[in-house]
């Protein structure tokens, strides 16, 4: 059993997190098991700030009882650990994993900033810029899709790999910021890859489970701006 | 080995990012094409080759582009085996690229403010800078890297690239600034370790000298005053001021 080879696993994370997904994606498709920890609402756990001292964040990754912060980090910490369990998340190829490393710090640095900020209340000229900046990344995406699956269904090939993971854990979280702007963030038109390629990943034996369910997300969104409201 | 034409490294002289990779291909003895780029107005290859941030460095292997510094410092690691940069326990590896993001992430934005800033802005700033120094300092005292020489152990690694390749500005805007970034007293071991790896032959071949980094940043500086008292006619427009501050310090896109 995988957990058994690479000693106690376990998660600290909090279900709304796409980031915190990630790191379950990784380990579910190594088949790892591990004890899953979530954070309450409200002071962060005395195990939470122990383990990530730097940032206080959420996923950390405790793998015998040493830390490995930041989501795509752990990914890549799994997929080493657990190298034997099944095939490799990132690709053997140093330049195809250049440029899965490359697109995932694009969608950190500049994707996910712009859909914050379209989701928030910004000033009007900020979330002109913020619109065109997610449409300039869809097209990026789309195109970087088109030339990494290589006409097989993930951005990993035959299977989803590093950059699906990347991407595909916002997908829940577009779906919701579609329904709360009007906007449409993936569409049949405009990225007809990453709209076909966005189903696959949801439906994953690895993420269908972990996923959170939109009325879920809905919910505590809805939560989420009551409170910033007040 | 592949031969130096197959390697090409567009870059700029003055950029710590572009630094990191020249050093890293010194540490593998790999020889290459150098071609320096105006940050302010990039040549047709930059924008060809890197068309989403039109940005140094960019790393052209076999005329195929990689970018993003840390990509492509791991991509050099991936590609040839010997005098490997990145530690070989994975969790040594998750620790240098997690302090890796913490330096592009915090350090380097709040070294940067020092040098934009002025007054409390400034003041503030160099706190920032001292309470990300702290973290680094603690973990080289008494954390995960105690006792090492350098973050990478015995030898000069990943994290001591990225972090080596822009700590360097530390002194240099303490002089320009006339502000105290890295007290000896307060950061022992972090002042050690920078010193150590100055002086290795590698990095003291692909480090700039002093003075021309301090005639640079002075420059750099008194164009950033003159657009902000409006009284300079020629200074360059303040996207292309903001360019080379973010060159200087931030480097590339990240």
């Amino acid at each position: 059993m995988a957990a058994a080879e690479g000693g106690e696993v376990k998660l600290i994370g909090s279900w709304p997190s796409p980031f915190v997904l990630r790191a379950r994606v990784a380990l579910n498709l190594k088949g790892v098991e591990y004890e899953y920890l979530q954070e309450k609402p409200g002071p962060k756990s005395e195990l939470l700030l122990r383990s990530n001292p730097v940032y206080k964040k959420i996923p950390v990754l405790l793998h015998h009882c040493k830390p490995v912060c930041e989501s795509m980090i752990i990914v890549e910490y799994v997929d080493v650990v657990w190298a034997a369990a099944t095939r490799a998340i990132l690709p053997a190829d140093p330049y195809e994993r250049a440029l899965h490393r490359f697109w995932a710090a694009y969608i950190d640095g500049k994707l996910f900033p712009s859909v914050v900020a379209i989701a928030k209340d910004e000033p009007k000229m900020a979330k002109v810029e913020a619109v065109e900046q997610l449409h300039t990344g869809i097209k990026l995406m789309e195109e970087a899709f088109e030339r990494l699956s290589k006409g097989k269904g993930f951005f990993g090939g035959d299977a989803i790999g590093y950059l699906d993971i990347a991407l595909g854990c916002f997908l829940g979280w577009f779906k919701v910021c579609e329904e709360v702007t009007g906007l449409k963030f993936l569409d049949e038109e405009k990225s007809p890859l990453l709209v076909g390629w966005a189903e696959r990943f949801c439906s994953d034996e690895a993420v269908k489970d972990v996923m959170p369910e939109n009325e879920r997300l809905e919910e505590y969104t809805k939560l989420c701006r009551a409170f910033a409201a007040d | 080995m592949d031969p130096p034409s197959s390697l090409k490294l567009l870059g700029s002289w003055a950029d710590s990012h572009t630094h990191r990779v020249q050093l890293a291909l010194k540490l593998k003895g790999l020889g290459f094409e150098y071609q320096e780029e105006d940050v302010i107005n990039p040549s047709p290859a930059l924008l060809l080759h890197n068309p989403v941030y039109k940005k140094v460095p960019v790393l052209l292997h076999n005329d195929r582009p990689v970018v993003e510094s840390v990509v492509i410092l791991q991509y050099i690691d991936e590609t040839w085996a010997d005098n490997p940069i990145m530690p070989a326990d994975p969790f040594d590896r998750a620790l240098a690229r997690f302090w890796c993001h913490f330096a592009e992430d915090k350090l380097a934005p709040a070294v940067g403010a020092v040098f934009s800033s002025s007054g409390e802005g400034q003041k503030a700033a160099v706190d920032q800078v001292h309470d990300n120094l702290k973290l680094l300092e603690r973990e080289l005292r008494d954390g995960e890297f105690k006792g090492k020489r350098f973050f990478g152990g015995d030898k000069i690694g990943l994290l001591d690239i990225v972090l080596g390749c822009g700590s360097y500005w530390l002194a240099v805007f303490e002089e320009v600034m006339e502000v105290k970034l890295v007290d000896p007293g307060t950061f022992p071991a972090f002042h050690a370790w920078l010193k150590d790896f100055e002086e290795q032959n590698e990095v003291k071949e692909t480090i700039p000298a002093i003075d021309k980094l301090l005639e640079y940043a002075r420059g750099i500086r008194q164009m950033m005053l003159s657009l902000s008292n409006g009284t300079s006619t020629t200074a360059p427009a303040t996207a292309g001021t903001t360019s080379a501050i973010n060159v200087t310090v931030d480097g590339s896109s990240g």
